[in-house]
């Protein structure tokens, strides 16, 4: 084996500086040396999503990528989005829009759906679906992942508790 | 809009509410305890070697370059093993006569999969591990491999050089035999009209988020076990059994579990070798799967053959149904893989009143991975086949689908029911769920705009799919699954502890893998007991701690294992009486519980469930003899199945240049009786939609000519993404079940088992007038093209599916 490489991360606001191998994927480095196991490994071909994170603010699998790549760039897990120890919007909206059931997909949904955001403000529900398609959920069926990202879209506030009423609206009677 | 559901009377302030779910904060912050996130001092990782072949016989293995691969502590092989690990079990011999090949965890001398074990490199570390993989020289005799079930079943080639047939049994039920119903063979002979059909079930993968992953800690005398399974309490009494253990020397732990529909429902060789690499080493050993491995070797599911014939009267009055299936058993039988098809022959009539019904179920071994359990377990393939031939049968008389289907079907006076299959049917209101995913489709609208597209010859024709179902929940009284000869009951446990602060413990022997137990039976007691939601904490998935359970599968966690929780809060409030005349100085017949309060009859006199557990607790003023505690703990064996049922209805426009599909509206109105939480509940559906529209539009296992996976990752197996899939419209009904205390009947698989018919029925109705009468599914662009080239090519006259 290649000999060790010495990298430098800012992961979630913490510099780290490491001696890897250069074959060490971003998201073994992640998990295994850093014990940020909030990003988690679905598949071995880049398609299910679960490990995305962000690299400079932008979503990037992490099973795609050396650690070494990473070096002097700044990461973001789902570790990072709580500030404070309040959830981020799109960390409550998966809460309030039962946007989750096993949770496997949930990090990658919420670190993609950031993303997604960042660069489209106001997405369509197509659109959302869309910026989604390279993240595999297997419980939920999607709608209430859709539903999640829309209502951050549209600025929907919860209050302490139950569904916000324009969450329960999407639902197209179903709860009647 | 509301979000609680009628409950006029009972004082339910929980059931019936859409709580946001206790579960959800550690998943979406990244604080998860999925297995693969243990790690244990000087834990020891796994790879496994897999052969390549899909049968052949091990000549020699040769691991010493392996084990001088740098940070590899030892190689194991099957015969390394051969005394200690035991045949992986079966639970359900489906006839005495059951022929099965024994199933090593580590293949010893033949192996009959591509993908089976042969080997098992312990590492330092994960990498160190794989990479000594490919340095194990494993040499194979190939031998024949049979793939086709059809081929299998004649036995030309043997799918195991140890057996002398691929069939490992065959089972029969018969109406006419069974004093159930009348003889088959009078129903075909006498039968105006005749509809003979041969459906496919392609194989499917579930497919499960997360990859399988186990930790296996050899600590001391006792090995504990975290795994990523639906049935800790399963597999912990099948490692007892299978490697010799005390069952009192072995703990399971079910951590957070990434998603199983039934595919981590198993006793996996995977498991068995971490125990065994873990024996041998005296370390903590773990070993996650890749995805590929995931998918070639994690059980797959479905794969049947089944031949129909239905016979019916000129008014469309079904007279009859006769089913001969194939079953497809993989190569080796796992934990429940031979009872799968029997689970569906007794839903094969679904909703409807067939006087006359035969099945027979033939299960064969074929050279690939061994099927089991996948969502719905036998139910969806029976109800694809009956909804796919009422639609059949329709247009073969000229008749509204819809309007066959009410002529068939149990009506809502007729319940109790018993059809059949012996089978009595609690309660349902099929006309009050069909009612309303009319509306909500805007049925008469689609048809009319069905009318338009056809007579304008629009290159983009829409069809109108239609799905009734029902599915047996609630699996099961122990005495049917006795009768059906499975190796255990169909019981659950659970245990309600009253804290001195009078806080509530619930444990449960249903296993959740996100499904909200810890939510719903929180609301359970919460009304129950008269305390707060947030006062009751669920514990579950570990077997030190729920001491007796049978897991979580078959939408069986809230009408049976809901039903012990709310048995075993019975207990506590009988308890709690006692306490409450002896404090309050009043006769036991005299006291009252409402709501959390103790009252005396007729006075002020009261006091609270937290008073008595605080007194109990201190234990100084009790009546004579009486134990000091409150917890109870209950073991509720159901007498009854539950039948939850309803209406799916799916708008599907198909481009007819393309052959692309699209789903342009779906409806659902599912009837599960009472709602504990409707959130929950939505999303079940969705999902479980998700997972029956990719049956009918995307999935399959697809093998080549040698018996290798074709769809070995997420690349070519094709698990939908969110643009896959539509806006889903969804409504209930609340017909309660009468057969448990709560009304209750299950929700799990409602969305799978009834969408795949209801999407196939739909393509198909969109090319009908094209020619097209079947298609295999999935029904992806290219089956759907070509099915309208050969209808082309053939006139009207195209028979059977088309490959």
């Amino acid at each position: 084996m290649a000999s060790s490489i010495s990298i430098t991360v800012d992961v979630d606001g913490v510099s780290y500086t490491d001696d890897v191998e250069p074959r060490l994927l971003l998201v073994q480095y992640l998990r295994e040396r850093l014990g940020k196991t909030g990003t988690l490994i679905g598949c071995d071909t880049t398609n299910c999503g679960a490990c995305t994170v962000h690299l400079d603010g932008v979503s990037v699998k992490s099973c795609t990528m050396f650690a070494v790549q990473a070096d002097g760039h700044t990461v973001t897990t789902i570790e990072g989005m709580a500030q404070n120890g309040k959830l981020s919007p799109l960390q409550e909206a998966f809460h309030q829009c039962h946007a989750l059931q096993c949770g496997f997909c949930t990090p990658g949904m919420i670190m993609q759906s950031a993303s997604l955001l960042a660069e489209n403000p106001h997405p369509t529900e197509d659109e959302i679906r869309d910026g989604l398609e390279g993240n595999l959920c297997r419980c939920t069926g999607y709608q209430n992942i859709v539903a999640a990202v829309k209502s951050v879209a549209d600025g929907v506030e919860y209050g302490d508790s139950g569904v916000s009423a324009t969450i329960e609206d999407t639902r197209t009677g179903a709860l009647s | 809009m509301t979000t609680t559901t009628e409950a006029a009377g009972t004082g339910r302030a929980e059931v019936g509410k859409a709580r946001l779910r206790k579960e959800d904060n550690h998943l979406i912050t990244g604080r998860s305890r999925f297995t693969d996130n243990m790690v244990l001092p000087g834990m020891l990782h796994l790879a496994l070697v897999r052969s390549p072949y899909a049968h052949a016989r091990i000549t020699a293995i040769d691991v010493s370059e392996a084990l001088a691969s740098p940070g590899v502590i030892t190689v194991l092989t099957g015969a390394d093993v051969a005394g200690e690990q035991g045949s992986l079990p079966n639970a359900w011999p489906i006839t005495p006569d059951q022929k099965a090949p024994a199933h090593p965890a580590i293949a010893v001398d033949e192996v009959a999969f591509a993908g089976e074990v042969v080997a098992c490199i312990v590492g330092r570390t994960a990498a160190a591990a794989r990479d000594a993989v490919e340095l194990v020289d494993v040499s194979y005799d190939e031998l024949p491999v049979v793939l086709d079930l059809e081929e299998a079943a004649t036995d030309a080639v043997l799918a195991h050089t140890s057996l002398e047939s691929n069939r490992s049994a065959t089972w029969v039920f018969d109406s006419g035999e069974a004093g159930t119903g009348k003889p088959i063979a009078d129903a075909l002979a006498g039968a105006e009209v005749l509809i003979e059909r041969t459906f496919h079930q392609q194989r499917l993968i579930p497919a499960f988020m997360e990859p399988r992953s186990t930790v296996v800690d050899p600590t001391g005398e006792q090995i504990i076990m975290w795994s990523a399974t639906q049935v800790p309490h399963i597999l912990r009494l099948m490692l007892a059994l299978t490697l010799g253990i005390p069952e009192s020397k072995v703990r399971v732990i079910a951590p957070d579990v990434g998603g199983g529909f039934g595919g981590k429902l198993q006793v996996t060789p995977e498991e068995i070798i971490t125990v065994l690499a873990a024996r041998h080493t005296g370390k903590p050993c773990k070993y996650t799967e890749t995805r590929s491995e995931s998918l070639q070797a994690a059980h797959h599911g479905r794969a049947q053959v089944q031949r129909l014939r239905l016979s019916a009267t000129r008014e469309g009055i079904v007279t009859g149904l006769d089913v001969n299936l194939l079953a497809d058993m993989g190569a080796y039988l796992g934990l429940v893989t031979s009872g799968v098809p029997i689970l569906g022959a007794f839903m094969f009539n679904s909703i409807y009143k067939f006087p006359a019904y035969r099945f027979e179920c033939t299960n064969v071994f074929t050279n690939k991975a061994w099927t089991d359990a996948y969502r719905g377990a036998g139910r969806p393939e029976a109800t694809f086949a009956i909804e796919r031939l009422m639609d059949e049968l329709a247009v073969e008389l000229g008749m509204d689908p819809l309007e066959l289907r009410e002529k068939n079907w149990i009506k809502h006076e007729e319940f109790p029911f018993t059809t059949v299959c012996g089978l009595e049917y609690d309660s349902g209101n099929y006309e009050a769920a069909t009612a309303k995913a009319l509306e909500l489709f805007d049925y008469d609208g689609l048809r009319a705009e069905q009318a338009q597209r056809r007579a304008a010859n629009d290159p983009v024709q829409l069809g109108i799919g239609i799905s009734t179902f029902t599915e047996m929940c609630g699996l099961a009284p122990s005495r049917v699954l006795g009768a059906l000869s499975y190796g255990a009951g169909g019981w659950e446990h659970a245990q309600v502890r009253v804290l001195p602060t009078g806080n509530i413990e619930v444990v449960t022997g249903s296993s959740a893998h996100g499904q909200g137990h810890e939510t719903a039976w929180s609301q359970l007691v919460a009304d129950k007991l008269g305390v707060p939601f947030e006062n009751v904490e669920v514990l579950h998935g570990d077997t030190q701690i729920s001491q007796r359970g049978l897991d979580t599968y078959g939408s069986r966690s809230l009408v049976v294992g809901g039903m012990a929780v709310l048995a075993a809060a019975d207990k506590v409030i009988d308890k709690a009486k006692v306490v409450a005349a002896h404090l309050m100085e009043a006769s036991e017949d005299d006291i009252e519980f409402s709501a959390g309060a103790f009252t005396v009859k007729g006075t002020d006199r009261s006091t609270s469930l937290g008073e008595i557990a605080l007194a109990t607790f201190a234990a100084h003023n009790l009546p004579d003899g009486f134990e000091p505690n409150l917890d109870s703990d209950a073991t509720f064996d159901p007498v009854s199945f539950s039948f939850p049922h309803g209406t799916h209805l799916a708008a599907m426009e198909v481009d007819t240049e393309t052959g692309a599909v699209h789903i342009r509206k779906y409806v659902c109105v599912d009837d599960i009786g009472v709602v504990v939480n409707p959130l929950i509940v939505e999303g079940q559906v969705h999902g479980g939609l998700a997972q029956g529209i990719a049956q009918a539009l995307y999935e399959e296992a697809v093998y080549d000519d040698a018996g290798t996976l074709v769809t070995g990752s997420f690349v070519d197996y094709l698990v939908p993404s969110a643009p896959d899939l539509p806006h889903y419209i969804t409504g209930r009904t609340e017909t309660p079940s009468t057969t448990n205390q709560l009304g209750a009947k299950g929700v799990g698989e409602a969305g799978t088992i009834a969408s795949t018919p209801a999407i196939v029925n739909g393509v198909l109705d969109a090319v009908r007038h094209l020619g097209v009468k079947d298609i295999l599914m999935p029904c992806s662009p290219s089956r759907v093209w070509r099915a309208l080239e050969e209808a082309k090519t053939a006139g009207t006259n195209t028979t059977g599916g088309v490959q």
